[in-house]
């Protein structure tokens, strides 16, 4: 089983490096973009592990390890 | 003469001003002192645990994020829970926000460099171990190195912090003044260092073990040690 978690800052909170990367893409005439914020990727495999148990652990371990509450949020999805 | 003050500073896997620490503690200030492996269990009965500057685990997943799972922070936490001394330099600040020790937490300096420079900073609250041989407004003069020194706390932690008088250590200008120019990694409100609410806890970014000889370029950073001393 794989599943993907995603991190990524909270709304509000400042991230420098997502600036700079829509800073270097302004610069280059890429003028639609409007915003970049930038995050994390996890991808994660599991075994001997139901789908129910799978998304009741992913969330978990995610809150207790891969993002910080206090800065980050987290998303995730089955990848299989 | 009344015992000696018992200080551990703590290895991880990556920490590399450890011995900077051991050596301020041990031979400038004459202090017993102990090195603390991060697989021990057992705090050797010290009275004030220091967390040391460097990249434990490399600085992966988040500054301090993998260390506060290590077998001697979960002594270090019940440690401090129960009152004991825990001061946090550098990467020991981002690892004791990170154990939750500490509120807030780190984000990349804001203009993405790696800083690496002597900084001033004011003390904004003497009441506390660390702080109680310095005068409130005392500027210090001690160096910074780091790459994650962006303090943030959401605005009611922020609040709640400034009531209780946690913050410590502001970066202000050379005479003292608070302002965004003097602001280098760009934290919230020129924080540079806090305190947990029993006053037993606390983090800064400067290493004061660099700034403890003159030799070095600043004493300012024994204001900090000698504190700890006064109390015992």
């Amino acid at each position: 089983m794989k599943i993907r978690v995603l991190v990524s800052l909270k709304n509000g909170v400042l991230d420098p490096q997502g600036q700079t990367v829509r800073h270097i893409l302004h610069v280059l005439g890429y003028h639609q973009i409007k915003d970049v914020r930038q995050g994390k990727v996890f991808e994660i495999e599991l075994e001997n592990i139901d789908r129910e148990t799978a998304s009741r652990l992913i969330p978990e371990i995610a809150d207790r390890v891969l993002a910080n509450p206090i800065i980050e949020t987290f998303s995730w999805d089955f990848l299989d | 003469m009344i015992n000696p003050m018992k200080f551990g500073v703590v290895i991880f896997p990556g920490s590399n001003c450890d011995y900077d620490t051991y050596y301020v503690l041990k031979e400038v200030l004459n202090q017993p002192t102990f090195l603390l492996w991060h697989k021990d269990q057992d705090l050797k009965g010290v009275d004030c645990v220091v967390l040391p500057g460097g990249f434990s685990y490399g600085d992966y997943l988040r500054s301090g994020a993998i260390a506060r799972f290590s077998p001697i922070m979960q002594e270090i936490i019940k440690f401090a829970q129960k009152g004991g001394l825990v001061l946090g330099i550098c990467n020991g600040f981002q690892i004791l926000l990170e154990s939750g020790l500490l509120e807030g937490a780190m984000l990349r300096n804001k203009n993405l460099k790696f800083l690496c420079q002597h900084v001033w900073i004011r003390v904004e609250n003497n009441k506390t171990p660390f702080t109680r041989k310095a005068k409130v407004g005392q500027v210090l003069k001690i160096p910074i190195a780091h790459f994650d020194g962006n303090y943030y706390a959401p605005p009611e932690t922020l609040e709640r912090l400034k009531r209780n008088g946690q913050i410590i250590f502001r970066y202000c200008t050379e005479n003292g003044e608070i302002n965004e120019e003097a602001n280098v990694n760009g934290s919230v409100e020129n924080i540079a260092g806090i305190c947990n609410a029993s006053g037993n806890v606390l983090g800064l970014m400067p290493h004061p073990e660099r700034a403890a000889e003159a030799i070095l370029g600043s004493c300012d950073g024994l204001a900090i040690f000698k504190s700890i001393l006064d109390i015992w």
